[in-house]
This record gives structure tokens, sequence and C-alpha cells, in this order.
């Protein structure tokens, strides 16, 4: 019994110090971001990496979802005889939900776990000590750049998730189903809002990329710097990402879809 | 030096791709491109029932859009609907005896408030009042009085 909650003493102070931990890794590496403008290139090298190599996964997929957001909708809208809303069907779950969500989620497995590996692999070989021996503070020629290039990454990809779906979705609703595209895109635009729909998914994916780059470096930095330390970590960096960017996105959507 | 410079275009492409895409979805997708605020005056009407009428929803003469339902209020004095619509400047013709009546397009219901043009020379300016109204109809109320009328014929 008294074991039973020295354990559970241990595992809250354990958690909380680790939250600690993480908000001060947080504050200094947004302080660091200012350090970040006058090199340029540290943060184009990590766009490289963050955003263009996840470039590809983003398109495919989003092509998928809005092909599949397209037939599936059809199916269930005809049923109405409502096929002419497809559109909107399609371009508002992707704006509001699934672009963000999904591009998160992929993100955090492309990127997230890329970043954890290497920050952890360079802790594990003392990399990040050897340039704190020479004065070069790693939280600010590596960490930084790296949450900003993700926090500027996350919009683009969920902007481009949601593009690509919408468009998959009429190839296959007036291409194969037979949805006029006129109806497809002039409804659209009379029901999706710029402010409400647009600039709130573009919200969401910013949340989404700050918390998952966030995640990412905070477990890259923190992890045990052994083999079993790093993979450890990397796990932890997807499967916390998934629950955050899952949990935060009931919380915005509550926020901001909640009065109508 | 090469592979900075692929590397430079390569992330050039990817942020030029991703700002196309969002501009995509704020011309295309959503209504930015009518978003763009024109010229337009204010008149109201008051309407014993303005039924499933929103702000936002389309004002038309002759079945062509020239404005939107800037406010709907309640007045108390009155129990009235006072409905404020603003008009595109660019219709500044509309006769001071226009009937404004709500009707509801389409199967789906959604509502709005149609002009029909009277005789007047005179024209409607900016805060005028439109004094010939319908209300909206209510499609529960019509079903019942249909209802109620038919069940006294058959006695």
């Amino acid at each position: 019994m008294i074991q039973f909650f020295q354990y559970l003493g241990i595992s809250t102070r354990t958690s909380f110090t680790k939250l600690g931990r993480g908000t001060f890794f947080l504050l200094q590496t947004i302080s660091g971001i200012f350090n970040v403008i006058p090199r340029p290139r540290l943060l184009l090298n990590q766009m490289y990496s963050v955003g263009v190599l996840s470039f590809l996964i983003i398109i495919i997929s989003g092509l998928f979802v809005g092909m599949v957001l397209g037939l599936q909708g059809y199916y269930t809208l005809s049923d109405f005889g409502a096929e002419e809303t497809l559109g909107v069907m399609v371009a508002a779950s992707l704006v509001r939900e699934l672009g963000p969500v999904v591009s998160a989620l992929l993100f955090a497995g492309r990127a997230g776990s890329a970043l954890t590996a290497e920050i952890g692999l360079m802790k594990a070989t003392e990399q990040l000590s050897g340039m704190e021996m020479m004065a070069v503070d790693p939280i600010k020629r590596i960490i930084s750049p790296r949450f900003l290039a993700g926090f500027l990454s996350m919009p683009l990809l969920a902007a481009l998730f949601s593009a690509v779906g919408i468009i998959g979705g009429q190839m296959i609703g007036s291409g194969l189903l037979g949805v006029d595209e006129g109806a497809y895109w002039s409804q659209m635009q009379a029901n999706l809002d710029f402010q409400d729909d647009i600039i709130n998914g573009v919200i969401k994916s910013l949340v989404f990329g700050f918390v998952t780059s966030w995640i990412a470096l905070f477990e890259g930095y923190d992890t045990i710097p052994t083999s079993e330390g790093v993979s450890r970590a990397t796990t932890r960096t997807v499967v916390n990402s998934a629950f955050s960017i899952l949990g935060l996105d009931f919380i915005l959507t509550t926020l901001m879809f909640g009065d109508d | 030096m090469q592979h900075h410079s692929t590397q430079d275009t390569l992330v050039g492409l990817f942020v030029a791709s991703g700002i196309v895409a969002l501009f995509f979805l704020a011309m295309q997708v959503s209504n930015l491109s009518t978003f763009v605020e024109e010229d337009s005056y204010t008149i109201t009407a008051r309407f014993e029932n303005s039924g499933g009428l929103k702000v936002k929803s389309p004002v038309s003469a002759a079945g062509v859009k020239i404005g939107k339902v800037s406010n709907i209020l309640f007045d108390p004095q009155t129990y009235q609907s006072v409905v404020q619509m603003s008009i595109y400047s660019r219709y500044n013709t509309m006769p001071e005896d226009t009937t404004a009546s709500i009707f509801t397009a389409g199967l789906l219901g959604e509502q709005y408030v149609n002009l029909d043009p009277g005789g007047s020379d005179v024209y409607l300016k900016d805060n005028g009042k439109i004094e010939i109204t319908q209300s909206a109809i209510i499609l529960e109320k019509a079903i019942g009085q249909f209802l109620f009328k038919s069940a006294e014929e058959k006695k």
C-alpha cells in the first residue's frame, strides 16, 4: 500500500519536473529565435529537412484523403439528392479538421521523429556537450532554427494538404461521379467563410506546429544518452504529439466553432 | 555551393507552393473574393415575422443579388422584426414604394429578402425605410391553417 503511494508520488513528481524542464526549454528556444534571424542559412537548412522532405508525403496523403472524401461524400449525399453540396462537405472537412490534424500527425511521424532522433543522437555522441565546450549555445545554434522551421512549415503543409485534397475531391466528384463542376466550386464558395474556416484552420495548424516541434525537440534534448534512450524518446515524440494534437484539436474546435 | 543553391531552390519552391495553396484556399474555396466590401447604403424594413432570415442572407431584386442583410433586431415596442439591409451603391435607384418580402430559395430552406420595385419617382436614400413588407411564410403555420381549413370543410 505504502509502495503504491510512493510510486504515485514519484511519477507525479517526475512528470511535473519534466513539464517544468520542458517549459524552461521552450522559453530558452523562443528567446534563441532572435539569434536565428542574422543567420538565415541555419533556418533554410532546417526548412529543407523539415518542410521540403515532408512535402511529398503531405501531397500524396492529401490527394488520397480528398479523393476518399469525394467518394464517401457522394455516396451519402446522393441518398438525399444533394450531390451538389459535395464541394462544401469536402472543403469544410478538409479546411476545418482533416487538413490541420492529419498533416500535423504526418508531420509528427515524418519530421518530429527525425528531429528527436537527430538531437538525441547528438546528445548521445556528446556533440551538444562539445558545442558547449566551444562556448556555442546548442539551444541557439541547434534547437531554435529547427523549432522555427517546424513552426513555419506546418501551416504551409496544412494548406497544401487541404488544397490538394479539395482538388482530389473535385477530380473524383466531377470527373468520375458526375457532380457539376460549377456547383462544386460555387457551393463551396457560398458556404465557406474566410474568417471562420480558413483563418481558423491556419491558427490550428500554427498551434499544432508549435506543439509538435516543441515535443520533438524537447524529447530529443531530454533523452537518456543511450541508444535505447533515443529509441524510447522517438516513440514518445510520436505518441505524445498524436495525443496533444488530437486533444488540442478538440479544445480549439469547441472554442472556434462553438457559437453559431 | 552547388548543393546549397539546389537546397535554396527547393525551400523556395516549397514556401511558394505553400503560399499559393493558402491563396487558393482564400480565393477559390472561401468567399474572400466576394468579401471585398462594396460601397453600400442601408435601408430598413419591418416585418411581422422574419422567419429563418439571418445576417448575411442575400437581398435580391428580380433574382439578382443587390445586397445583403446586415442586422436583424427585435423591436420591443411594436413586437416586429427590424431588418437592416445594405444595398450596393450602384443600385441606388430603388423606388420609395418598393415591397420587401421574405422568400425561401431551394429545398434546404435558405431564406432571402426579395425587393419588388414600385412605381414612385422618389428613390430610397441611406437609412430609408421600406413601408410595404410581406413576412416570411412559416411552413408550420401554413400547414396548420391548411389542415384546419380542410377539417372545417368536412363538417
